[in-house]
């Protein structure tokens, strides 16, 4: 199949004419759409006044719970987030009223008319201050194997410590957006930014009162999306929905960069305890982890977040007694939600954390204790909760990249350089990931296509997945021409709309590929098998001494053809007319559900991932010892994503992802204030990594001649999430840094993100006699 | 409010325009004229998202107020390609994989265009400082670096 291929919608994006949700032309008739959102934490509302803003010229609706026709209901899976607050609000954020104006200057006005009369109530605002009130947003879980408690008396070595890591903002470039249209009676038609079409589909449909079949939600693609919109893209939506449903007026929500940030959740921050014991070798035998997430104000997707987490909180390594316990939080904050790697990020943070501690207790490379924790391949190689590591590639990517970074050698060189420089000091880490691939939630596993050819030998594709920059349509449209022996200009792939494919999972936990394109696979071998056993009856009829058997018939190059007599070939586009006129359909639905798979979220035990993504980074930084500032000099790393589909594209979200996790490792400081106001609401106080973030020297490779041994499309391997965590390396190699301060001899203070602020405080205590100020 | 009359030329096209004192240029371009090729990202001015050439220079066109522009020219991306031909950025953004969600892809390619129109063989260094106003959260930036770089080649 070609490889190299240009972005499916490369030349829209460098002309300027990709359309995103804000950019759609509507008429005159379009409306402006605000949300007013709470002041406050956490308060009761006792009155309103909303008849001043109504009078504002231009003012077409202003709503309030009491106009919503349906549910006032918009969770995901648990039914505690209000569309609009009723009488009580619980994070600063939360939506209240709606107003629709024919311009963004009315709706201001008529903001400033609404008058609310609220008692303020104690608020929430940390995990520290929800677990003294023990406010938890569900039931704790615990996964065990073996017994952690008893390994840990009889270890020889143990040490306790807690981790702090922080939330995270997505930061997609375009934010959340929508533009609803009316149809005839209740039909509503909903542009969205959303990852996940069908449940913003099933929510508008709720909160409207109306039928999911008068709903047709449509994405043609987003700007980023990395979870932001798996969930939360559905309020705007069923916002923008119900003024539209007001008004029977187009209205389009497009949300300030500032509002975005205070209205919508993040990564959730975690405040994780750990307790490891091992041996003098660096074996570990026992592992406690408590984990302590902030769900912030309602459930949204925290649970099956945590379980991702509890499911990480291994990472690479083999821990025969390890037990893992986790609380979700409930705070007075926007309720947090997916983002990259799901919970993944923290549980690997806590692990990595563990090894580091160990290594430095010990007085060796972290990396040496890595490698002889790794999981095994024929023993040692069963995960905590039972699911067997197959196709282990950890030494595999290890023995190369130790190669290719010139690890050993650097190591002694920043060793070097270290013991020459008091105010400047390198770090280097190397860290792997081993990321499960599927959604844990077992039904969730499956997709579905229509696939259209027509009779000039064009080919329309739809599938259930978003396009949010990832490169899906890019590798559907692939796999499609692929499958069909045509060039890619022949095959078109649709906007997302859910008229067409119904009832699909969220474009998330790395899956789209994977599950959307064997749905279209399946959709177009339908189809080819109507064409083959066409075919060969024409040319059996033709040749009857010589039959063409079904079987033989392929599709190459632009042509159909009998394998067996290479003479008999038909173009396809010819064919496609030649089936039309012999009544042969030639559409079809595909389906897919991950096979092999099952998981007793009870007990904690099972197989919930198809198949494990590996990877491994290696990063240099430079630290300024004075300044607390740091560089990053170098990052080498090994992706596996099995034969990759298309090799620009995942070498593309291996860099991307990584970097973002630097963001998360590093500048990305989310902060409150005492009265739960989001104090980095701008991109003028919230630090997203620029170019100049970026390793000096970046060196990304895919490992190569890995084909995935498990039947997943043209035995590729998922990439959207795994890599987001190889930025460990880059925190662990500031640690590094830190920690030469005082000859690795004690233990920093340190958390996530390790902002300057975190490196410039961990220093004079490694060092008082020099650093401490007098 | 009191209206500006003023005269530019956007995009090789002359336009008389009447104008809000208050009005951003970003504004102009998008909601009046129709070129939503150039991106609302954060309105602030440190994204880069909306960054457009005035008499060549880059800028956030969410800080520039529509009456600044009297008498000057301004260069979208729409109006990058000549005669159907895609500038050689716009190629070499594609050929490199350096569009992931595009969002930023426009107020990037601007900045780029500024930067090889000034110099034309620039160093990694100096691309990484021409586009360090422009953010992008999905690529890493590696591929768009490298697509500006290949221009000059």
């Amino acid at each position: 199949m070609e490889k190299m291929i240009p972005h499916e919608s490369g030349i829209a994006h460098v002309t300027g004419e990709a359309v995103y949700i804000d950019d759609i032309l509507v008429n005159e008739q379009l409306l402006v759409g605000r949300v007013i959102y709470s002041p406050h934490a956490h308060a009761r509302i006792i009155s309103f006044d909303l008849s001043d803003a109504k009078k504002v010229k231009g003012v077409h609706a202003v709503l309030c719970h009491k106009d919503i026709p349906g549910h006032n209901q918009m969770g995901p899976v648990i039914k505690d987030e209000p569309v609009l607050a009723e009488n009580e609000i619980t994070f600063v954020g939360q939506a209240m009223f709606l107003i629709a104006a024919e311009t963004e200057d009315q709706c201001r006005e008529a903001e400033k008319l609404i008058s609310v009369e609220y008692e303020p109530l104690d608020a929430i605002l940390d995990i520290e201050t929800a677990i003294a009130k023990n406010n938890l947003l569900g039931p704790p879980r615990k996964m065990e194997r073996g017994d952690a408690e008893a390994a840990l008396k009889s270890a020889k070595h143990i040490i306790l410590g807690e981790l702090r890591t922080g939330a995270q903002e997505h930061w997609y470039l375009e934010t959340q957006a929508c533009l609803s249209i009316p149809g005839e009676g209740n039909e509503i038609n909903v542009f969205s930014s959303t990852q996940h079409p069908s449940e913003t589909q099933t929510l508008v449909a709720e909160v409207l009162g109306i039928n999911r079949n008068e709903v047709v939600v449509e994405v043609r693609r987003m700007g980023g999306g990395f979870g932001g919109k798996e969930t939360q893209g559905n309020h705007v939506a069923c916002w923008s929905a119900l003024l539209c449903n007001a008004t029977k007026r187009p209205v389009k929500i497009k949300l300030f960069r500032d509002d975005d940030m205070i209205m919508t959740g993040k990564r959730h921050r975690y405040l994780t305890k750990y307790e490891v014991g091992f041996n003098d070798d660096g074996n570990i035998d026992a592992l406690k982890l408590e984990f302590n997430s902030d769900g912030g104000a309602a459930t949204d997707l925290s649970f099956a977040i945590m379980e991702r987490t509890m499911l990480h909180a291994d990472n690479s390594y083999y821990i025969p007694n390890m037990s893992v316990t986790a609380l979700v939080w409930k705070t007075n904050l926007p309720s947090n939600t997916a983002f990259r790697g799901f919970g993944g990020p923290q549980g690997m943070a806590a692990m990595e954390t563990v090894i580091d501690r160990v290594a430095r207790y010990l007085h060796k490379d972290p990396t040496e204790i890595r490698l002889k924790n790794f999981y095994g391949t024929e023993t040692r190689n069963v995960t905590h909760y039972g699911q067997k590591v197959e196709n282990n590639r950890l030494n595999l990517i290890y023995d190369k990249l130790i190669e290719s970074s010139e690890y050993e050698k650097r190591r002694k060189e920043v060793d070097e350089f270290n013991s020459k420089n008091e105010f400047y000091k390198k770090g280097l880490a190397l860290t792997p990931v081993k990321f499960g691939i599927s959604f844990t939630t077992t039904f969730l596993n499956q997709a579905g296509a229509l696939v259209n050819v027509y009779t000039d030998g064009t080919i329309l594709v739809n599938h259930g997945g978003t396009e949010m920059g990832q490169g899906l349509n890019t590798k559907i449209q692939q796999i499609a021409a692929a499958e069909f022996g045509v060039s890619i200009e022949k095959v078109k792939v649709n906007a997302t709309n859910t008229s067409k494919v119904p009832n699909t999972s969220a474009t998330a936990a790395s899956s789209g590929s994977d599950m959307n394109g064997m749905a279209v696979k399946n959709a177009i071998d339908t189809i080819k098998e109507r064409i083959t056993k066409e075919l060969s009856t024409i040319w059996s009829a033709q040749y009857s001494i010589n039959p063409s058997l079904q079987n033989s018939i392929l599709f190459k190059d632009g042509f159909i053809f009998d394998s067996d007599h290479p003479d008999r070939r038909i173009s396809f586009a010819d064919a496609m007319l030649q089936m039309n006129l012999r009544q042969v359909s030639l559409n079809s639905t595909g389906f897919y559900k991950t096979p092999d798979i099952g998981w007793d979220k009870i007990k904690g035990q099972g197989k919930p991932f198809f198949y494990y993504s590996f990877g491994m980074g290696v990063s240099e930084v430079l630290v300024d010892v004075l300044t607390g500032q740091h560089t990053l000099l170098r990052t080498d790393i090994v992706q596996d994503v099995g034969d990759s589909i298309n090799p620009g594209i995942d070498i593309g979200q291996v860099e991307g992802g990584f970097i973002q996790g630097v963001g998360w490792c590093t500048t990305e400081e989310i902060k409150w204030d005492a009265k739960g106001n989001l104090m980095t609401h701008s991109p003028d106080t919230y630090k997203i990594p620029t170019v100049q973030d970026i390793p000096k020297d970046f060196r990304v490779q895919l490992l190569e001649g890995v084909p995935n041994p498990i039947g997943t499309i043209r035995r590729s391997k998922a990439v959207g999430e795994p890599p987001f965590m190889l930025s460990l390396s880059v925190w662990l190699a500031i640690k590094d840094a830190i920690s030469s301060v005082a000859n690795h001899e004690i233990e920093p203070e340190f958390s996530l993100p390790a902002t300057n602020e975190v490196i410039l405080l961990a220093i004079p205590k490694l060092k008082p006699s020099r650093f401490q100020r007098p | 409010m009191k209206k500006f009359i003023i005269k530019t030329v956007i995009n090789n096209r002359k336009y008389e325009l009447s104008v809000s004192p208050n009005q951003t240029l970003l504004d102009l371009l998008r909601e009046e004229l129709g070129l939503t090729g150039t991106k609302r990202g954060c309105e602030v001015g440190e994204c880069g998202a909306c960054t457009v050439l005035i008499n060549g220079e880059a800028v956030n066109s969410c800080l520039v107020l529509a009456p600044q522009i009297d008498g000057k020219e301004v260069l979208t991306v729409e109006g990058l390609a000549e005669d159907g031909e895609l500038h050689p950025l716009q190629k070499s953004f594609m050929k490199h994989d350096a569009v992931h969600c595009g969002y930023c892809t426009p107020g990037m390619i601007m900045s780029a265009k500024q930067l090889v129109e000034e110099n034309p063989q620039p160093t990694e260094e100096e691309i990484r400082t021409a586009i360090s106003g422009n953010l992008c959260r999905c690529t890493g930036y590696v591929q768009i670096v490298d697509a500006i770089s290949e221009v000059q080649k």
